[in-house]
């Protein structure tokens, strides 16, 4: 068993912490670097990524976060993957760069174009269909040589990891099926 | 094909948790927000303190106010349609708004019924005294449940009531054996189903938060202690001397609510806070509160 941290600056983190707990582990929820440290892997969790970047520099996270990124596995989902990208095509801030991809904000357009569709997944060398649900979700629009995807929607990846660092546009905390969660915690990185 | 659409409008409030939703008035105001951190901002013509000042029918907004705003941030952008003005509401899904708020801080349309809400495939948050009001609004299909508070008073003590009283009806539900929830379902004027879930499960089928009075990061920290999920504040922060100071602190209270040190600390380079009213000094007839069933 291990100990699973979940950036608990706003968002989704509850759905994240009960995922991890269904599948054995222990969770935390990581609002500043003590607890960062005592965390095996850590997840970014969906919600607002204008709000997590602006508290992650007003509480002096970022340097922290990013050596963690560095070492450790980290999965950031929707507004964490926008967190964890090199590159934001349609926003001011600077994101943490840990995983070498360009990322569009609200790709899909507003809260009326949300969906659930089913997605692509190849995991551990299978390719499954896997139920997928998207909120005002970004689009990865660019993915550098290290980084492999994981997860197609149509023509779109919606999934995809280099050596340390996964990322998905979609909200896999958002539903029963812990397929994703148990390849993050079990078989990643 | 219901159950998933009310997935993706639960799911979008899920996103908004643990975060600060502040009114706003115009495109500044929005952006202000947006720097602070706000998880989304809520376009409205008038704040509730000067709608009560004003007095007044206070309607919709106007739909190149609220598009002004929503090109201005790239968060979610919320707005307020009148309690049972399914038009108004029609025209917010036209614009595309991300959230509805079914407001009793709008001058009601109709004093008898409520909006359907399953009918629109934009979100709708609802405001509640009490467990029963709020599952009588999820029931209609609201997918995000805001306690009322006492909008525009710059006064918690109603915002604390109300979320009490929820808080404190599904504790009650909890000691239930299956003999007595059908009268108390009967009692509080709730569809048994949702009085069996809270049952189960001990907690609402949707978010839960809180609105109607804050005006402090501290306000913010106590809402969140008593189980809202997120903060709605309104007059709080551009009714202040500090608009940009009180909404970060804000902001960072919320994040930070178990933590007075952090709390202490955001609150301490604020000015004045808004004015505030005694509620007993408010007219019976003029309580927003009361407004909605």
């Amino acid at each position: 068993m291990s100990t699973i941290g979940v950036l608990a600056l706003q968002g989704d983190f509850e759905k994240h912490a009960q995922a991890i707990n269904k599948l054995g582990h222990s969770s935390v929820l990581v609002k500043d670097s003590a607890s960062l440290v005592k965390s095996d892997r850590l997840i970014i969790p969906g919600g607002e990524s204008t709000t997590m970047i602006k508290l992650i520099d007003r509480l002096d996270l970022r340097e922290d976060l990013v050596k963690y990124g560095k070492s450790r596995p980290v999965f950031g989902t929707c507004a964490g993957l926008i967190i964890v990208a090199s590159h934001v095509e349609n926003s001011g801030f600077t994101p943490l760069s840990l995983i070498d991809l360009n990322v569009r904000r609200n790709a899909y357009g507003r809260q009326i174009n949300s969906f659930i569709d089913d997605i692509t997944l190849t995991t551990n060398g299978i390719e499954t269909l896997y139920e997928a649900i998207f909120i005002r979700a970004p689009k990865i629009t660019g993915c550098g040589n290290n980084t492999k995807p994981l997860a197609y929607h149509k023509n779109d990846i919606v999934m995809a990891g280099n050596e340390n660092i996964l990322v998905a546009t979609f909200h896999p905390e958002l539903t029963d099926d812990l397929r994703i969660h148990d390849f993050f915690l079990n078989h990643f990185g | 094909m219901l159950e998933k659409e009310f997935q993706l409008k639960i799911g979008l409030a899920e996103m908004l948790k643990g975060g600060v939703i502040m009114d706003v008035t115009n495109p500044d105001q929005a952006k202000i927000a947006e720097d602070a951190g706000a998880v989304a901002v809520m376009a409205l013509e008038r704040i509730p303190a000067d709608i009560r000042a004003q007095g007044g029918v206070a309607r919709m907004s106007s739909p190149k106010m609220i598009r002004e705003i929503q090109q201005a941030v790239s968060i979610p952008v919320m707005a307020k349609c009148r309690i049972g003005h399914f038009a108004e509401a029609q025209v917010l899904q036209a614009l595309g708004v991300d959230f509805i708020d079914e407001s009793e801080v709008l001058t009601p349309a109709d004093d008898i019924n409520h909006v359907w809400k399953h009918d629109f495939k934009v979100p709708f948050v609802c405001g509640c005294r009490n467990l029963g009001e709020a599952l009588r609004r999820i029931s209609e299909g609201a997918a995000m449940i805001r306690t009322k508070g006492e909008a525009g008073s710059g006064n918690i003590v109603e915002a604390v009531r109300h979320m009490r009283k929820v808080q404190g009806e599904i504790k009650s539900i909890q000691t239930l054996d299956s003999h007595e929830v059908v009268a108390f379902a009967k009692n509080i004027g709730a569809p048994l189903e949702l009085v069996m879930y809270i049952r189960e499960n001990g907690k609402l089928p949707v978010p839960n938060f809180a609105a109607g009075g804050v005006a402090t990061p501290a306000d913010a920290s106590l809402m969140m202690q008593l189980g809202a999920e997120t903060v709605f504040v309104g007059s709080g922060i551009f009714k202040s001397s500090d608009p940009e100071q009180r909404a970060k602190a804000i902001v960072t209270a919320t994040t930070h609510y178990m933590d007075p040190d952090a709390v202490c600390k955001a609150s301490e380079a604020l000015g004045d806070a808004m004015p505030g009213l005694e509620i007993s000094s408010i007219p019976e007839g003029e309580l927003l509160q009361n407004r909605g069933w």
